[in-house]
């Protein structure tokens, strides 16, 4: 706190020196009381994920030993008796959810900006009705959709593949939702219009024109559908049982379940939670820079 | 001409050629899976003879007996209360600290602010079984941090994981995921309020407490009542976090929530009609509560507005 308030006091000094001696008192330069809250507010987010981190450093018994905040020396064993645990299928199951997430956001990203890009920037008939449609689509719990999915997807011996998980998953309402705000705000009308002209055909026109100006914001549809497809619990519960098809939220439950009654295989689910955590984490923190989040909230106020 | 009208043609049916794959994946996945569980529904299976062999067992109609199973089924029912009990706890307490942090964001002078913003954000890369899973082993006295301080006290421990306080550790795994994307949502909005509207304030001398009250809440009503409509629709289909808890207490039913309660009808007891029926049950139920929640927000909305009009 007092390293930051000299920084702030000799910025402060050295854009005005003139008004030095008038330097209002530390209270009244940093808001104490927002400062305070929200650093309280990070300390309960990073709680839990900095339990993890440490405690994944502990051997079993250090576990329940010493103190939980204490860093401890079994991570390397931790690490290797996970990715020996049943040929690896630790692993399997990351590069599933990766498969998952990674293939099912870029074929949604594709779905959604066709049909963004087709109702902000065309006139036609049934636009409305269509758009509200999909939309509709964002309201409907998954519970009434999942079920039946299983069962028709049984029908065409789709289910416990890698199809009936992907599937489901690459329409997204509220991905069409924000391409299409997108869109209109992005691709000036004029600019396909001059395309036209010269000749182009609508689809040369969306890929060489229309879709260059709409790269940010489906980076924002992208980073969005694959954090929901990572993150997605129900679905692959209700579709899989060959736990080689797993991705990792599956993955870790049925190791929490068979480890719940036997602590020595705690440190193996604490482990894979820790692990589990790092690729989202990581995207997280490189691209919050470029994932635009106005568009993700100023698509809800609109 | 011919040319011309080639390309007329080719612009109309353009739009329909772009959402041509979203109309398929919507028949497909949405609209075929909801016609065919309310289809389910209004079915049962009627069973003749010892039921073997082929034809013994047959879809029948069965009006609405499925529905009136469901709603006369105190497990469905305890269910519902339950997560009625627990969206109390998460909706309130999980926007009220969205909306103070943005607020606490958005004030002058405020330090460390991109670090707080990302880290009260960060929960929400966390799938929520990876959360359940966390915070479980947080509540587990045995490997908890809050049980050893307590333990060093002297203080009693409760147990997290039975009882009243089930509700507050499930709520707070909620709370925690959720409170960071809802912030971002209204601090966004906050951000768009233009600075002019802050100077007459700013003349008049209002405290920054006054500004947020009468100023900035006002402003960002509209985003409040959508966060609100989607955390209701959220919180009302609660199923991976109690699921996750399940194996770490005895509490957690396998129909702890209408969700989990739909799912072992479904799956453990094979009994898809009547599952069906369930589900259709919490989609309207969901549906109804949250366009009653819109439509009471609108009309307090528009009911501001007109008497501040007539002020």
């Amino acid at each position: 706190m007092s390293s930051l308030a000299v920084g702030k006091a000799e910025s402060a000094a050295g854009t005005t020196p003139g008004t030095v001696q008038n330097r209002p008192p530390l209270r009244r330069r940093i808001a104490l009381i927002p400062t305070v809250t929200l650093l309280f507010g990070a300390l309960y987010c990073l709680l839990p994920v900095a339990w993890v981190v440490i405690a994944a450093t502990k051997s079993g018994s250090e576990l329940f030993s010493t103190f939980t905040f204490l860093p401890g020396t079994g991570f390397a064993d931790n690490f290797s008796d996970l990715s020996a645990y049943r040929d690896g299928v630790y692993w399997q199951w990351m590069g599933n959810s990766a498969l998952y997430a990674g293939l099912g956001a870029l074929l949604s990203t594709c779905v959604s900006a066709f049909s963004g890009y087709a109702l902000a920037i065309y006139r036609f008939r049934g636009r409305e009705t269509i758009f509200n449609v999909l939309l509709a689509g964002v309201l409907m719990p998954p519970v009434i959709l999942a079920i039946p999915q299983y069962l028709l997807l049984a029908k065409a011996d789709l289910t416990d593949s890698y199809l009936g998980v992907l599937l489901p998953q690459i329409l997204s309402p509220y991905g069409v939702y924000l391409s299409r705000i997108y869109a209109a705000a992005a691709v000036p009308g004029d600019v396909v219009e001059a395309g036209r002209m010269d000749g182009a055909s609508e689809w040369r026109i969306f890929t060489r024109v229309s879709l260059p100006m709409m790269v940010p914001g489906m980076v924002t549809v992208f980073l969005f559908q694959f954090v929901a497809i990572w993150n997605n619990f129900l679905l692959p519960y209700i579709m899989l049982s060959d736990d080689e098809k797993f991705p990792i939220t599956l993955g870790l439950f049925t190791l929490l379940e068979q480890g719940a009654n036997t602590p020595a295989l705690y440190t193996l689910v604490i482990t894979g939670a820790f692990l589990a955590v790092i690729p989202l984490v990581v995207l997280f923190l490189v691209i919050q820079r470029f994932w635009s989040l106005d568009l993700l909230s100023g698509a809800v106020k609109s | 001409m011919t040319s011309t009208s080639r390309r007329a043609y080719g612009v109309k049916g353009a739009p329909y050629a772009f959402l041509l794959p979203a109309t398929i994946l919507f028949a497909l996945f949405f609209a075929l899976p909801i016609g065919y569980a309310i289809w389910l529904s209004f079915h049962k299976v009627k069973v003749s003879g010892l039921g073997l062999g082929a034809g013994a067992r047959k879809e029948v109609w069965a009006g609405l007996e499925n529905y009136t199973d469901a709603l006369t089924d105190n497990e469905l029912v305890d269910g519902a209360l339950r997560v009625l009990g627990y969206g109390c706890i998460v909706v309130p307490v999980m926007l009220g600290l969205a909306l103070l942090f943005a607020l606490m964001l958005d004030s002058e002078k405020v330090r460390l602010a991109p670090f707080t913003r990302l880290a009260i954000f960060l929960p929400y890369a966390i799938p929520g079984v990876v959360a359940a899973l966390l915070w479980g082993f947080l509540y587990l006295p045995d490997v908890s941090p809050f049980y050893y301080v307590l333990e060093k006290l002297g203080m009693p421990q409760p147990d997290l994981l039975d009882g009243g306080p089930l509700y507050l550790a499930l709520s707070n795994i909620a709370v925690w995921g959720g409170t960071g994307f809802n912030m971002i949502v209204i601090y966004t909005s906050l951000q768009a309020i233009p600075a002019e509207v802050y100077e007459a304030a700013k003349l008049d001398g209002a405290t920054p407490l006054q500004v947020a009250l009468k100023i900035k809440i006002p402003m960002v009503a509209p985003s409040l009542v959508l966060t609100f409509f989607f955390s209701i629709i959220a919180t009302l289909q609660v199923f991976s976090e109690p699921t996750t808890l399940k194996p770490l207490t005895n509490s957690v039913s396998t129909t702890w929530s209408p969700l989990m309660k739909v799912y072992q009808d479904a799956f453990g007891k094979g009994d898809i009609y009547a599952a069906a029926a369930q589900a259709t049950i919490i989609a309207l139920a969901t549906l109804l509560l949250s366009f009653g929640f819109l439509r009471a927000a609108n009309r307090r909305n528009k009911q501001d507005v007109s008497q501040g009009g007539a002020r």
